[in-house]
C-alpha cells in the first residue's frame, strides 16, 4: 500500500492546528477578561473581583499551558512536513512569525509567571500591569499570526524569483488585503467564544445556586459583551465575505454551492454538492438572495465553480457545510443577545432557569464556529498554499516518507487524546469547585509581604482543588 | 560587505537564542531528570515550584531559535527539520507531557504518580532527543539543491545517541547546581552530592564527544589540530579544565551560587567549541551561513525590531527572575 506523505501531512497539520486553535480562541478573550477584573479589583478594592479573577486565572493557566505546548508543535511542523513551503516563503513569513515570538510569546510567558505566582511579591499596580501585558501579548500574537496567514490568502508586497518570494514592500506584506478583515473577524470570534464560556459557567452556578455573587457579575458582564459583539460579528463576517469574493471568488462559489454562478443567483439553504456530477442534490434555495447578499444588488453576478478549471477548485462538499455551520452559530449568538436584552429590560436576568440552561448549552458554540470558520477559509484556499501562486502539493517536504508521517500522525492523535482528555477533566473539576470565597476582611492583611525573606508566595485560600484527604 | 555584516548579526542573534534556550530550559529539564531520585515527595514539590513561574518562559527560547532560523536562514530550517523528523517528534511529545505535568500534577490526586512519571520521562526524552539532534547535526546532513536528500533514519548513529546521553548528564548538572542555589536543607545537601558525581560524568562525556568529533570530519580536525590553530585555540580546553576545577572547589566549599555559574560556564565553552568546529558552516558538511542567509531586505526588517525587542525581553526576564528570587522552601502550593 502506498502512503501519500502529502495527504497525511495535510491531515496531520489539520489535526494539530485544530487542537491548537481551541486554546488561543479561549485564552485571548480570557486574558482580557482577567485584566478587566483586575482593573475593577484595583479600583474598587472589592474582594469579589479579586476572587473572580483568581478563579479565571487558574482556568487560564491550564488552557495557556496546553496552548503553549501545542503551539511549539506548530512551529516545528512548518519545517518538518512543509520544508518546500518554508524555503519558498521563508523570506516573507519568517520575520512575521519571529515578530510574534519576540513581541508576544515572551511577554505572555514572562508576565504570566507574575500574574499567577506574584500577587504577594509585587505591588498591586505591577500585578495589574502583568495582567494587562499578558492580555496585550495574546492580542499581539493574533495580530502577527493572522497577518502571516492572510498573506497566504492574499499575497502582496513580494515577488517570486527563482521559485522563492522576495519582499518588495513590507507594509504591503503585513497589511495585505485580507488581513484587516480576518483580524477583526477572528478577534471578535475569540471574544465571543470566551464570552459564551463565562456566561455558561456563570449560568451553571446560578442553576446550582452556588457562588451567586460571582455568577451574577460574570453573567452580566459576559452577556453585555455578547450583545455588542454578536451583531458586530455578523457585519464583520459580511465584510470579510465581500473581501473574499474580490480576492478568492472560487472559495465563495464553493461556500455558496454555486456551480453556474451568474446574475440573480439563489441563496442555497440546503444541498448536497457533488463534485462528480458538478451539481447539487436535494437543493432548497431562495431565488436571487445570494446575489443580493454578495453584491448588494438583485441582479449582481456571482461566481460559479464551473468558471474555474477543475484543478483550481476548492471542495464544495466540505465548504458548503462548514460555512453554514458557522453562519448558523452566528445566528444563534444573535438570538441569545436579543433574549438577553429582553430579560434585562424585564429585570429578570438572574431568575429564569430556561435561559440559564440555554446559556450552559451554548458554551461550546464559539469553539465550533471558529473551527468551522477556519475549515472554510483554509480548505477554501486549496489547492493553493499561497493563493494563486504556489500549490499545496509543491509545498511538502520531498524526502518525507508516508511511513514517517503516519507514525507521527498516530503518535500525535494518541498523545493529544491523553493530554486533552486529562486537561478537560481538570478544567471541569476546577469549574465544579468554583471560585474561592474571599471576604473583604480577609484582605486587611498587607497585600505586599515581599522582601528578602526566603519564601514563596503563599497560595490563596481554598486553592487546592483536592478535597482534604 | 554590508550584507555579510547583517548575516553576522543574525548568526549572533540565532546563536544567542539557541544558547539561551540550552541554558534556561537546560536547568529546568535537568530538574526533571533528577526528579525521581529526589530524597522525598516534599523535595519534588520544591523542585517543581522552583521552576514553575519560569518554565514556559524558558521554553519560549526554543521557539525563538526555531523561528529565528526560519526567518534569517530559511534553507537551514527547510533542510535541518526534515532530517530530524523522528527525533524532533520525540522531543515535541516529550515537551508536551512535561509541560502539562506542571499544571496537572498539582491538580491530580490518584493520578499524581503518573504526572510525576510524565514529568521525569518527558524531561529525559526531550533532553535525549535534543542531544541526538545535535549529534546528527554535527555529523552532517545530506543535501541536494535546496532540500534534504537523505532518509528518515540518517540521524541514527552511535555518535548521535552518545550525544543524547551526554546532554542528559549535562542538563542534570545544570539542574542540580540550580537547586543548590535555590533550595536549602536535605534537598540542597543531596544536590551537592549529586552535582559532584555528575561533574565527573559530564567531564568524561564532553571529553569523549570532543575527541570523537574531529574523527567525523577532516576539516574539523584541521581546524583544531593544525599549527598555529592548536595554540590559538588551546585556551578553550584549558578554560574547561579551569572551570571544572572551580566548580569542584565551589561544591567542596559549600558555595551556593558559584556552582550554577561555573556549570553555565562549562556549557558556554562547549558551545563555543562547537561554533569553532563548524564556522562558517551552518549546515554540515557544506552549507555556509553566507549561502543560507535570507536576503538583506528580510534581515533588515527583522533586525530593526530585534535591536530593541531583545534587550527589552532580557530586562523583563531579569525582572521576572528577580521577583521570584530567594530560596524555595516548604510545602507551599502551586497556585
Amino acid at each position: 500500500m502506498e502512503l501519500d506523505p502529502l495527504l497525511l501531512s495535510r491531515i496531520q497539520f489539520a489535526f494539530v492546528i485544530s487542537f491548537h486553535i481551541l486554546f488561543p480562541s479561549f485564552t485571548v478573550g480570557l486574558a482580557c477578561w482577567i485584566a478587566v477584573l483586575e482593573a475593577r479589583w484595583l479600583i474598587t478594592g472589592k474582594a469579589l473581583y479579586r476572587s473572580l479573577s483568581e478563579f479565571w486565572t487558574r482556568i487560564f493557566a491550564i488552557s495557556f499551558g496546553m496552548g503553549v505546548v501545542s503551539g511549539i508543535v506548530m512551529t516545528y511542523q512548518f519545517g518538518t512536513n512543509w520544508s518546500r513551503w518554508s524555503d519558498i516563503v521563508g523570506n516573507v513569513l519568517g520575520p512575521l512569525i519571529q515578530y510574534e515570538v519576540v513581541t508576544a510569546f515572551f511577554l505572555e510567558a514572562a508576565f504570566l509567571g507574575i500574574l499567577l505566582f506574584g500577587r504577594d511579591r509585587v505591588p498591586r499596580g505591577i500585578h495589574f500591569m502583568a495582567a494587562v501585558l499578558v492580555a496585550t501579548g495574546t492580542v499581539l500574537s493574533s495580530f502577527w499570526i493572522l497577518s502571516a496567514n492572510s498573506w497566504m490568502h492574499t499575497p502582496a508586497g513580494a515577488e517570486l524569483r527563482d521559485g522563492r518570494f522576495f519582499v518588495t514592500d513590507w507594509w504591503a506584506v503585513v497589511f495585505n488585503p485580507s488581513f484587516p478583515y480576518r483580524l477583526a473577524h477572528m478577534l471578535t470570534a475569540m471574544f465571543l467564544t470566551t464570552g459564551f464560556v463565562v456566561a455558561g459557567i456563570s449560568a451553571y452556578y446560578l442553576l446550582r445556586n452556588r457562588f451567586l455573587e460571582h455568577a451574577r457579575v460574570g453573567l452580566s458582564m459576559s452577556l453585555a459583551l455578547i450583545t455588542i459583539l454578536a451583531p458586530l460579528q455578523i457585519f464583520l463576517g459580511d465584510l470579510h465575505g465581500l473581501n473574499t469574493l474580490e480576492h478568492q471568488p472560487a472559495k465563495i462559489a464553493a461556500m455558496e454551492g454555486h456551480w453556474e454562478g451568474g446574475a440573480r443567483a439563489p441563496l442555497i439553504l440546503f444541498a448536497i454538492p457533488d463534485n462528480e456530477a458538478e451539481a447539487n442534490h436535494a437543493e432548497i434555495a431562495i431565488p436571487a438572495l445570494s446575489s443580493l447578499i454578495l453584491t448588494h444588488e438583485w441582479d449582481g453576478v456571482v461566481p460559479g465553480l464551473k468558471n474555474f478549471p477543475v484543478e483550481d477548485r476548492p471542495n464544495p462538499e466540505i465548504l458548503f457545510w462548514t460555512f453554514r455551520i458557522m453562519v448558523a452559530i452566528g445566528m444563534i449568538m444573535l438570538t441569545v443577545a436579543l433574549i438577553h436584552l429582553v430579560q434585562r429590560v424585564r429585570g429578570k436576568l438572574y431568575s429564569p432557569h430556561w435561559f440559564h440552561k440555554l446559556l450552559v448549552g451554548c458554551m461550546p458554540l464559539g469553539f465550533i464556529a471558529i473551527l468551522a470558520g477556519w475549515f472554510t477559509t483554509e480548505i477554501g484556499r486549496q489547492p493553493w498554499v499561497v493563493y494563486g501562486m504556489i500549490r499545496t502539493a509543491d509545498a511538502v517536504t520531498p524526502a518525507l516518507t508516508g511511513g514517517a508521517v503516519l507514525t507521527s500522525l498516530i503518535v500525535f492523535m494518541m498523545v493529544y487524546a491523553i493530554i486533552y482528555g486529562a486537561g478537560t477533566y481538570y478544567l471541569f473539576r476546577l469549574l465544579t469547585i468554583g471560585p474561592s470565597r474571599l471576604n473583604d476582611e480577609d484582605l486587611e492583611i498587607p497585600a505586599v509581604a515581599q522582601g528578602h525573606q526566603p519564601k514563596r508566595p503563599l497560595s490563596v485560600p481554598g486553592e487546592s482543588i483536592e478535597p482534604a484527604e | 560587505m554590508e550584507g555579510s555584516l547583517l548575516t553576522l548579526a543574525w548568526v549572533a542573534i540565532v546563536g544567542f537564542a539557541v544558547f539561551m534556550y540550552v541554558l534556561m530550559d537546560g536547568f529546568d529539564l535537568g530538574i526533571g531528570i533528577l526528579y525521581p531520585f529526589a530524597p522525598s515527595e516534599e523535595a519534588r514539590d520544591v523542585m517543581m515550584n522552583s521552576v514553575a513561574p519560569v518554565w514556559d518562559f524558558n521554553e519560549t527560547w526554543l521557539i525563538l531559535g526555531g523561528a529565528g532560523l526560519f526567518a534569517a536562514f530559511p534553507i537551514a530550517y527547510a533542510v535541518v527539520l526534515p532530517a530530524m523528523y523522528l527525533p524532533l517528534l520525540v522531543m515535541l511529545i516529550a515537551l508536551i507531557f512535561r509541560g502539562v505535568a506542571f499544571e496537572f500534577r498539582f491538580k491530580a490526586r490518584s493520578s499524581r504518580h503518573l504526572w510525576n512519571k510524565a514529568f521525569f520521562l518527558g524531561s529525559l526524552l526531550a533532553t535525549f532527543a535534543q542531544g541526538v539532534v545535535l549529534g546528527s547535526f554535527i555529523q552532517g546532513i545530506e543535501v541536494e539543491g535546496r532540500n534534504f536528500a537523505g532518509t528518515m533514519l540518517d540521524w541514527l548513529t552511535p555518535f548521535s545517541l552518545f550525544c543524547g546521553v551526554a546532554l542528559i548528564a549535562g542538563y542534570a548538572l545544570l539542574g542540580s547546581t540550580w537547586l543548590i542555589w535555590r533550595t536549602i536543607g536535605i534537598l540542597q545537601d543531596w544536590c551537592f552530592r549529586v552535582a559532584r558525581r555528575l561533574l565527573i560524568v559530564v567531564l568524561v562525556l564532553v571529553a569523549a564527544v570532543s575527541l570523537w568529533t574531529p574523527f567525523l570530519d577532516a576539516s574539523i580536525a584541521a581546524r583544531w589540530f593544525s599549527v598555529p590553530n592548536i595554540l590559538l585555540l588551546s585556551p578553550v580546553p584549558l578554560m574547561v579544565g579551569f572551570l571544572a576545577f572551580g566548580l569542584w572547589r565551589a561544591l567542596d566549599e559549600g558555595r551556593e551560587v558559584l556552582p550554577f555559574a561555573f556549570a553555565m560556564g562549562l556549557f558556554a565553552l562547549s558551545y563555543l567549541g562547537l561554533a569553532i568546529s563548524l564556522w562558517p558552516v551552518l549546515i554540515p558538511p557544506g552549507i555556509t551561513v553566507w549561502q543560507a542567509a535570507a536576503p538583506p531586505e528580510t534581515q533588515v526588517f527583522l533586525l530593526i525590531g530585534m535591536a530593541f525587542l531583545i534587550p527589552t525581553i532580557l530586562i523583563y526576564t531579569a525582572y521576572s527572575y528577580w521577583v521570584f528570587r530567594g530560596k524555595v522552601t516548604g510545602a507551599i502550593g502551586y497556585h
